[in-house]
């Protein structure tokens, strides 16, 4: 048990919890998009799933990584028009038709990779690359500058995402959405495009934490991929308290417990792997049941909106 | 007035508020949902350089062109309709309920477990209780979501989504444990199965040499039940109204948390039952994807089916022949069942996509309605 508090592996758990932290916060934030806005999308691990394959497979195929990141980040959009058309334009049920998607997500990506792919292999995707100076720093640099480019993109998409929603007028016509839709409109906002457009830039970040999944992280595709980690993303979301700044501390907070439960097994813990795959799950509920009495979501979250009828 | 005659007015009433045409249409929207879904699986198909007439055409000669696939549809569309009627349940209160995989498992852990525990006791005795057990323990697994919901406003989506993930790995720690097959440690194999169910716990088969058992019937029995639960008895009342309007529910003084995780309570103890047709019908054993994604496919056959029990009937035996289709297809033409999985998702985003289409409908004809009485008044 002692050789868990060791340097090596304390420095390899917060590696890895920095990496891992990827995904979740490419999904999370987009998914604070889509709900800020009032649009509760729960395709997202669908979409991550498609966004995976069709990375992986173009990076495969063309050995060019870039066009597979490219080819994520279409699928995502036009996956995003399919679920704002569902959920804004026909203000369908929003849980519902995001679990819709999800299964859509889910069966297009196994079909196409058991029709194109067949079995798993690997990809030479993203390499780490050490940042000049800030990577030379002993052990800072070693945990936080010597990743691979979609980790610090990651990273730098929290204060992006937070100047966008706070500081653009952009952003704050999506949250006005997603306070009081009729106010907006009565204003001269046009609620449907706000959301479409909210809706759409949260499937293609989720498209891109499929990406980085399959090309950065594991390099690999196969079958439902993601695990559920779509979902968490949507939970960090209600964690973070819809704040780009809460979403990383929730983000860091799974990926470190992740690492943690991965470092276990591979140090032989004597703990049953069943066990420690739980963990991030029951954090997450654990996670809900903490916070959702203290944050306030959206008003109008989980609300299709019609003119004249609120 | 003398009451026979009220009576009489109020059953005329009510056989004149069945709208034929109405009813026509709101059938007729998830067929077309359907239709939708297959022309866009057409379309993947094209661009995979598959024939998509013959891929259908192998689907539909999967379950009518021989005996044992029409039975097998049946077979199949038993878990389904188990699980859409507890979806239904919680829908109509307002519930969505994704959790119905991880109650599944849950119900089929608590058959196998109660059936090996009193492997003695005969037939009549085992088999109901060990229904009762498995209806107990998916309704235990549903009841932490719904008490999560009701005491903390936890997002019953994501807590549900969370509780198949452990459910599954509960499962498959236990299958690899404490209810590992000993015949398969004593061979050295470590089939992550467990114990063969004595005989005495099999669900009776109606059709010799096929899976089809007497939880089909169970299954169609619960359905009118569920009915009858939901449009007779006054729990069955509430929990629609709280589905339709929580606020004016609050108002009437009913608590709406309570009638919420009482309706998930439900739909996890129907999802348990589920698994435990599946143990006791179908493979007599616990064993590793014992659930086959009913948990999510009989989401899609409840909303297929109009959230009502009986249209539920009609829609798990649709949904039970295209997965047993599917299965087929992926023999006979090579295209992988997971074509399926994608349709049933593109099914769900069409169905609750032209709820919207049928409201506007049911707006439109209540004011031609209006029109046309009041052109009746001034004639």
């Amino acid at each position: 048990m002692m050789q868990i508090f060791t340097q090596t592996v304390m420095m390899g758990i917060l590696i890895s919890a920095i990496r891992l932290a990827t995904p979740y916060l490419f999904a999370a934030i987009g998914e604070a998009f889509a709900q800020s806005s009032g649009v509760v999308n729960l395709g997202v691990d669908g979409i991550m799933l498609v966004g995976a394959f069709i990375a992986f497979y173009i990076t495969l195929i063309t050995g060019n990584v870039w066009l597979g990141v490219l080819g994520a980040a279409v699928s995502g959009l036009l996956m995003g028009l399919l679920m704002s058309f569902i959920s804004v334009t026909l203000k369908a049920e929003q849980g519902i038709s995001g679990i819709g998607l999800y299964m859509f997500g889910l069966g297009l990506s196994s079909l196409l990779f058991k029709v194109l792919v067949g079995t798993v292999q690997t990809v030479e995707g993203f390499q780490p690359i050490k940042l000049p100076i800030l990577g030379d720093i002993p052990i800072i640099g070693e945990i936080f500058f010597q990743h691979s480019l979609p980790v610090y993109a990651a990273f730098l998409l929290v204060p992006l995402a937070w100047w966008f929603l706070d500081k653009t007028t952009w952003g704050l016509k999506i949250k006005a959405v997603g306070q009081n839709p009729a106010a907006a409109d009565s204003l001269g906002v046009n609620v449907d495009q706000v959301r479409y457009f909210s809706v759409c830039v949260g499937a293609v970040l989720a498209g891109l934490a499929g990406a980085s999944l399959s090309t950065a992280l594991v390099n690999l595709f196969q079958e439902n991929l993601t695990a559920g980690l779509g979902f968490i993303a949507v939970a960090l979301v209600y964690f973070g308290g819809w704040r780009p700044l809460g979403i990383l501390t929730g983000a860091l907070l799974f990926s470190t417990v992740n690492a943690f439960q991965l470092w276990m097994q591979v140090l032989g813990v004597n703990i049953p792997s069943d066990v420690a795959i739980m963990l991030p799950y029951l954090l997450t509920i654990a996670a809900l049941v903490a916070v959702t009495n203290r944050v306030r979501a959206p008003a109008a979250l989980n609300k299709p909106f019609e003119r004249g009828e609120n | 007035m003398p009451p026979e005659s009220s009576v009489d007015a109020t059953k005329q009433k009510r056989r004149a508020s069945i709208d034929w045409s109405d009813v026509g249409f709101r059938a007729a929207l998830p067929v077309l949902a359907m239709l939708a879904a297959l022309l866009i699986g057409a379309v993947v198909l094209l661009l995979l350089k598959v024939n998509p007439f013959e891929a259908y055409a192998a689907i539909f000669n999967g379950v009518f062109g021989s005996m044992t696939g029409f039975t097998q549809s049946l077979v199949k569309a038993t878990p389904l309709l188990l699980v859409g009627l507890g979806i239904c349940i919680a829908f109509r209160a307002s519930v969505i309920n994704i959790g119905a995989e991880g109650q599944i498992v849950l119900g089929a852990l608590g058959a196998t477990a109660w059936a090996l525990g009193f492997k003695t006791w005969p037939a009549w005795l085992l088999v109901p209780t060990t229904l009762l057990a498995s209806f107990v323990s998916g309704a235990f697994w549903g009841f932490i979501p719904g008490v999560l919901k009701a005491r903390f406003r936890v997002n019953e989506i994501l807590s549900t989504v969370m509780m198949n993930a452990i459910a599954l790995q509960l499962m498959n720690m236990l299958v690899r444990g404490p209810l590992i097959d000993q015949a398969g440690v004593a061979a050295g194999t470590y089939l992550a199965q467990s114990e063969r169910l004595p005989q005495a716990a099999w669900l009776q088969r109606l059709i010799p040499q096929t899976l089809l058992t007497s939880g089909a019937i169970l299954a169609v029995v619960l359905a009118f039940v569920v009915y009858l639960f939901l449009w007779r008895t006054t729990i069955g009342f509430r929990i629609r109204a709280v589905g339709l309007n929580p606020d004016a529910s609050r108002y009437a003084g009913v608590n709406v948390a309570l009638y919420q995780a009482l309706s998930l309570t439900l739909a996890g103890g129907f999802a348990g039952l589920a698994g435990a047709v599946e143990v006791m019908g179908v493979h007599h054993r616990l064993l590793e994807g014992i659930t086959s994604g009913y948990g999510f496919s009989g989401i899609v056959a409840a909303l297929f089916g109009g959230l009502h029990p009986l249209g539920l009937i009609p829609a798990a035996w649709l949904f039970g022949s295209l997965l047993v289709g599917a299965d087929k297809m992926q023999r006979a033409v090579q295209v992988p069942s997971a074509l399926i999985d994608m349709l049933l998702g593109l099914v769900v985003l069409f169905v609750v996509g032209s709820a919207f289409i049928s409201k506007r409908w049911a707006v439109r004809r209540s004011i031609a309605n209006a029109k046309a009485a009041s052109e009746e008044v001034k004639a």
